[in-house]
């Protein structure tokens, strides 16, 4: 006390004469909209006739799915090999796929729960698609594993449930924690995805003017009335998914890169991999994000509500996190060299200038130098450009878990196994599909469901504050 | 309640401005009423402590849903690799809370996920399709960009013509008798 007391003694006469600079916070929503306006904008996306682009995309992403579900019906009748695995790399595309497409989503649960939880208030206008990506990666990413187990009449076997074998699931083995950990993700997402959007359903069901859409919308919002006795429970309901969702989030790469740290392969067997996966999965999921808001920022001219203070975040956090993943790479290297164990040593040194190296450097070239553009203001503010750095970050990024899943496989202990992978036709063309999978789900979700928080772009905007006048 | 009121639900009125709201709220918590709403298109900051609302319950089903998902899991790893079906792994245990940990983990967001979303649910009082608001037209501005206060017939304090008078001296708009 005594102290305290002294010490506001010694105050510098200096600072009662200065006042603080005013420095003004960036505008969430340009233009000063009204509620109305948010609502308008957001309900217009769902009320407009269909319009053609939307047709024409969809028509032509269902093509592209199906190059999927052929690949998946010729694998399910002919058998795995078709798959191009043989030994020694008995994990090739279809885990690069996995794994990639986990990471996207990644992003969406980052924005909604990580950020939220940091009350960046920017999150709101991207956060509810960012969050359907999420789901729709997650569901593509379901796919490879369910078809890598071979016998995929079988895979219900990785769940806890009794079979007439009588022999239950190991849960000493980090795939069976991977069944654990992706189901969870899958299924809390969706319930965070679904439970943000009840109030923005309620707002499309009071507006909807045709009975089907209005017994639609009314199903979907369960009867949300918009009380603050339901705001209450309702926000505090999120806040608490959205601190669920941030432990999950990190648990869930952490436990995907433990199906290859927990293995003894030299490349795999490090405890860098838990904080790297995650971070390049946030790398990638953002990057994913920006591919696909951007466009449709311009389509639904959107620029009010997603503006240059978003997209700069955006790529700031793109380059923080692949900042992160160079970062990582130099790590692993160097660890490598220090540790004294001549495989890692040869892994490594193997995989920058052995025979995937042309692969390395892609990964290299796309994740760690092309981010650094995102240093310049200017390259932030070309959207163009960042459009197409952001695709480079999703290659770059599959090519990392190419390069982490094939390179060490190939040439691991003894050389007389050693092996050069290359996918088949059947590998590229599931992959390919994916992609059309995933529109077909995202196009839908563009269609028929709010595509921003229309509720929490209100909160945002200044007329919300009750204490303003 | 008095009989008269008995096919009344309440009365509501709108208003434009969420400060306006705010400080009507402050008024109808002083006056002592205790079954009426504020219905927003979005939650006004400050809203629970101008109706004087506790806070939620929720947290409670998460913790129960969290404490339920960690002992499922603990169950479920133990019953299935210890007691049922007893494999020696590397000379290890055949149950410790190591081992299936990545599994406890999960199943505890998962059942506190669980408890949390349902618990929304539950204390909302929802699905709730058939409400008497949805009769009343300008409610359909509510989720959009009307604020609006409803009093409920239930409560002690209610008296149809007292209570409008109550909800006009608020500065509300458009006072409307809701029906059951």
């Amino acid at each position: 006390m005594a102290h305290a007391h002294d010490s506001s003694q010694e105050r510098p006469a200096i600072l009662d004469k200065v006042r603080p600079a005013e420095l003004p916070r960036a505008k969430l929503i340009l233009n000063d909209r009204s509620f109305h306006w948010i609502t308008d904008k957001v309900c217009a996306i769902v009320e407009e006739p269909t319009p053609t682009w939307w047709k024409v995309l969809f028509v032509a992403a269902l093509f592209i799915a199906s190059f999927t579900f052929v690949g998946m019906a010729y694998l399910v009748s002919t058998g795995t090999g078709t798959w191009g695995l043989r030994s020694p790399v008995g994990w090739g595309w279809a885990i690069v796929n996995f794994v990639f497409w986990v990471g996207i989503g990644h992003a969406g649960t980052l924005i909604s729960a990580i950020l939220c939880l940091l009350r960046q208030k920017w999150r709101t206008s991207i956060n509810r698609a960012a969050e359907a990506m999420t789901i729709f990666a997650v569901m593509c990413a379901g796919l490879f594993p369910l078809f890598h187990v071979g016998r995929v009449w079988f895979a219900w076997w990785l769940f806890p449930i009794p079979n007439q074998n009588g022999i239950w699931p190991q849960f000493r083995s980090p795939l069976e924690w991977d069944v654990f950990a992706v189901s969870t993700y899958f299924t809390v997402s969706t319930l965070f995805w679904y439970m943000g959007m009840i109030p923005d359903l309620g707002a499309i069901r009071d507006r909807a003017k045709t009975w089907w859409r209005k017994a639609f919308y009314s199903l979907l919002a369960m009867g949300w009335r918009g009380g603050n006795r339901q705001w209450s429970n309702f926000e505090m309901a999120y806040l608490l998914l959205a601190g669920l969702s941030t432990p999950l989030v990190l648990s869930v790469h952490t436990i995907v890169s433990f199906d290859f740290a927990v293995s003894n392969v030299p490349g795999w067997h490090t405890t860098i991999f838990p904080p790297y996966f995650v971070a390049g999965a946030i790398f990638s999921g953002f990057a994913m994000v920006l591919t696909l808001m951007l466009p449709l920022r311009a389509i639904y001219r959107l620029h009010d509500v997603i503006n240059q203070y978003h997209i700069d975040n955006m790529c700031k956090i793109i380059l923080a996190t692949g900042s992160m993943v160079g970062y990582a790479y130099a790590t692993e290297f160097f660890i490598a060299a220090y540790s004294g164990n001549a495989y890692e040593k040869f892994a490594f040194i193997n995989r920058a200038f052995g025979q995937y190296s042309w692969a390395y450097w892609i990964m290299v070239s796309c994740n760690v130098i092309t981010p650094q553009l995102f240093w310049f203001k200017k390259v932030r503010a070309n959207h163009s450009l960042v459009w197409i750095i952001c695709l480079f970050v999703n290659v770059g990024m599959w090519f990392e878990r190419f390069v982490i899943t094939v390179t060490s496989l190939a040439n691991d202990y003894l050389p007389s196994s050693w092996g050069y992978y290359s996918p088949t036709i059947v590998d590229i063309f599931t992959f390919f599909g994916t992609f059309g999978f995933f529109s077909v789900l995202f196009l839908l979700f563009i269609r028929f469901l709010p595509l921003l928080p229309m509720a929490e772009l209100k909160i945002v905007s200044p007329q919300a504050d009750p204490h303003a006048h | 309640m008095n009989e008269r009121n008995e096919r009344i639900h309440g009365v509501a009125c709108t208003f434009r401005r969420p400060s306006d709201v705010f400080h009507a709220a402050e008024r109808v918590r002083d006056a002592g009423w205790k079954c009426w709403d504020v219905h927003t298109p979005f939650p006004i900051h400050g809203m629970d402590q101008a109706m004087g609302l506790p806070r939620s319950p929720v947290p409670r089903l998460t913790l129960l849903g969290g404490v339920t998902g960690f002992l499922t899991g603990c169950l479920l790893t133990w019953y299935m690799n210890s007691y049922d079906y007893p494999l020696i792994v590397g000379g290890k245990p055949y149950w410790s809370v190591i081992f299936p940990f990545p599994v406890l983990y999960e199943c505890t967001i998962l059942f506190a996920a669980f408890g949390t979303f349902f618990g929304q649910f539950i204390f909302n009082r929802l699905p709730h399709h058939h409400h008497p608001l949805f009769d009343l037209p300008q409610f359909s501005r509510v989720s959009d960009d009307t604020f609006m206060i409803v009093l409920e017939a239930r409560d002690a304090n209610f008296h149809l013509d007292a209570s409008r008078n109550f909800l006009l001296s608020l500065g509300g708009q458009e006072i409307t008798v809701i029906r059951d």
